[in-house]
């Protein structure tokens, strides 16, 4: 990195971008010429800083001055004002979060907005590779690994909250085990493992070499999904320059560890999220799910072991094996230490994301990160971790939330979306896009859910027409809970939870469309 | 096309990967079926598994689709936000219905689930760009200005 008075990190992801930020970041560039301040200050281009629909967002560092929805007409002035006399532009600055505030800490998004994620060097900077460097130094032997992963309490992010340690443990050993990375990130309303992708690369792929060293795997596979071409694009450069500083190949850091990568690009599927399809995928096939067990942790990819995690599961990791596991438990809750990733949509005033701890209250991540209800209107409820998720209404919003917490209220974290609606808002016309949803998705293998969410979509359709008839209702639930014992993989089993969180928080909306 | 056959290695690993750059260097968007029985042949593959897979992601098309495939979000924080009656309205300005392509067969209609960018709902991508905060007015403009810059050249 070249010397500089001052860093002028510009956030480039998808928002920025279709906001404008190549436009801005030119006039930057151009306006640090005419003031001749190019020799101090550096402009970079950095993932997500945090700050999701602010538009163009520029952190100046290390001033820590925010700012959001930048224009090119706004240069000029930051450049004069701020960067030339100091005086931040107060009404384009954005609010940070207070690093003395623990509420605050993040641990997954910990770099995404100060680093360049294409630069190897920058994630260096701030510590990449010293979880892994730690384990050669230390030799610390894979068992001992999955051992402190156990410790810590991390359970898988994608949605479920499996103990990761567990699942490492249940790795079968062999000639060839490999690690997969889901970042088939589909769940409506996540967006999530996209800003760990775009944001911090170089974490992820650490926290891959760390899996693959604990369960003796030398190869991974990121599976991304098709749309996302910004991650895809950030993610090959990464591993292209960790290849190329010996980071990933024979050999890692003068060790006897080998361990490769490789991005998959999914096409367009949602089951594909399903490990099993996800595995049928990465070998060319369509996404249909296996039948489990055996379980991939015995027969995976190309039938040889295999461990899929999450993308912010395996961003957990290397901090984990840094700090170890008691600092891990020192924040969230005691069966669900950590941090989650939350994406708050929907009626707010400021829709974005949010590193908070476990356990943490929907109403404070709603108020604090969410910026409250959109137009002082009144919380009529949310949708928690998307369209296999469940309704949720004001009575728990003072709940703390984690996987155990939100099973008592027959709800689940799932992903961690959190799309938060307002008084106006139809719970019919909802549940009929959540339906329709699963109608589209269902990827036809097995009849009940195949059948089933049809039948659902074809009921819900008509209800919200005003056709519905009586005994509606009960046959939605009926269906569902027979997909829900019958189908083959998590697709079919969830949806009955909207459906039945639906009805059990807004029944009247229901009846009143069908009387 | 032969360049991009053996541009990865001839195992039906990496079917997912040819099928995409088949696709993408097709003006009309799709994999024309001289492309699946170069694929089939070349990862020594049935020609029925080929298709079976290209058909089973909402990616692949196997009919020609327009010079730019607009794919608008209709996941739930998409349609909170108002894109059902969005897709309509695009649906009335094009005169084009869902999968379908415009008479010029300038863009082809599609919806899509989740984009991943819902904090600027409601969302779409055209091709490789997404676009937010869509209203009635925005999305006419990009609409105009994706035909603009094609006319442009």
């Amino acid at each position: 990195m070249r010397l500089a008075r001052g860093h002028l990190l510009l956030g480039i992801n998808d928002e920025a971008l279709l906001a404008g930020a190549r436009e801005v970041e030119a006039a930057l560039r151009q306006a640090l010429v005419e003031h001749g301040l190019t020799d101090e200050f550096e402009v970079i281009e950095t993932g997500d800083t945090g700050f999701t629909g602010q538009g163009v967002t520029l952190v100046v560092h290390p001033d820590r001055v925010a700012y959001g929805n930048l224009g090119v007409a706004d240069v000029q002035e930051i450049v004069t004002e701020h960067l030339l006399k100091g005086r931040p532009v107060e009404r384009l600055v954005l609010h940070l979060p207070d690093p003395a505030d623990k509420g605050s800490e993040r641990i997954v998004l910990k770099n995404c907005g100060l680093i360049d994620p294409d630069s190897l060097e920058e994630a260096i900077a701030v510590g990449a590779y010293g979880a892994m460097a730690k384990i050669v130094e230390e030799h610390i032997p894979p068992a001992a690994v999955i051992d402190l992963v156990k410790e810590s309490g991390l359970r898988g992010r994608g949605g479920a909250g499996f103990p990761t340690g567990l699942k490492w443990s249940f790795t079968a050993k062999g000639e060839q085990v490999y690690i997969i990375c889901n970042a088939d990130e589909g769940e409506p309303g996540t967006f999530k493992d996209r800003l760990i992708l775009e944001g911090d690369p170089h974490r992820l792929i650490e926290g891959m070499m760390i899996a693959g060293y604990a369960v003796g795997a030398s190869k991974g596979y990121i599976y991304i999904r098709g749309e996302y071409t910004l991650s895809i694009e950030r993610m090959q450069r990464a591993i292209d320059s960790a290849r190329e500083a010996g980071l990933l190949g024979q050999g890692i850091l003068e060790s006897e560890f080998a361990f490769d990568l490789e991005i998959k690009k999914g096409a367009g599927a949602y089951v594909c999220g399903e490990e099993t399809s996800l595995i049928e995928s990465i070998e060319g096939k369509r996404g249909f799910p296996r039948l489990k067990p055996p379980y991939p942790g015995a027969v995976g990819l190309w039938d040889k072991p295999t461990v899929v995690n999450n993308v912010e599961t395996l961003a957990n990791v290397p901090p984990i094996i840094l700090h170890g596991p008691e600092w891990f438990r020192s924040f969230g809750t005691a069966s669900c230490p950590g941090t989650k990733v939350y994406t708050i949509l929907g009626h707010v005033n400021k829709p974005g994301l949010a590193e908070a701890e476990m356990g943490t209250t929907l109403k404070h991540i709603i108020d604090e990160y969410g910026g409250g209800i959109e137009d002082d209107k009144k919380f009529k409820g949310a949708l928690i971790g998307g369209a296999a998720g469940a309704f949720v209404c004001p009575d728990c919003l003072d709940k703390p939330m984690d996987f155990d917490g939100l099973q008592e209220l027959a709800a689940v974290l799932g992903s961690g979306a959190v799309l938060v609606f307002n008084e106006d808002a139809s719970i019919v016309e909802m549940l009929d896009g959540i339906l329709s949803f699963f109608k589209h998705e269902s990827c036809g293998q097995c009849a009940p859910c195949r059948g089933g969410t049809r039948a659902l979509k074809t009921i819900i359709g008509r209800i919200r027409e005003g056709k519905g008839q009586p005994g509606d209702l009960d046959q939605m639930v009926e269906i569902a809970g027979t997909m829900q014992a019958m189908s083959l993989c998590p697709l079919g089993q969830s949806a009955i939870l909207p459906i039945t969180s639906a009805l059990r928080h807004f029944k009247n909306e229901f009846e009143a469309a069908i009387a | 096309m032969k360049e991009m056959l053996e541009r990865y290695p001839a195992s039906p690993e990496y079917l997912l990967e040819l099928l995409h750059d088949l696709q993408d260097a097709e003006p009309r968007n799709y994999l024309t079926s001289e492309a699946l029985e170069a694929v089939a042949e070349r990862l020594s593959m049935p020609l029925s598994e080929v298709v079976s897979t290209a058909t089973f992601y909402s990616m692949y098309s196997l009919k020609p689709r327009g010079k730019h495939i607009i794919r608008l979000c209709e996941s739930p924080p998409c349609q909170l936000l108002g894109a059902e009656s969005l897709l309509d309205y695009i649906s009335e300005q094009l005169s084009v219905g869902v999968g379908e392509t415009t008479e010029d067969g300038v863009f082809t209609l599609e919806t899509t689930s989740c984009l991943g960018v819902c904090g600027v709902a409601p969302a779409m991508m055209i091709d490789e760009e997404v676009y937010g905060n869509l209203t009635k007015e925005s999305v006419l403009k990009v609409v105009e200005a994706v035909r603009r810059d094609d006319a442009t050249g």
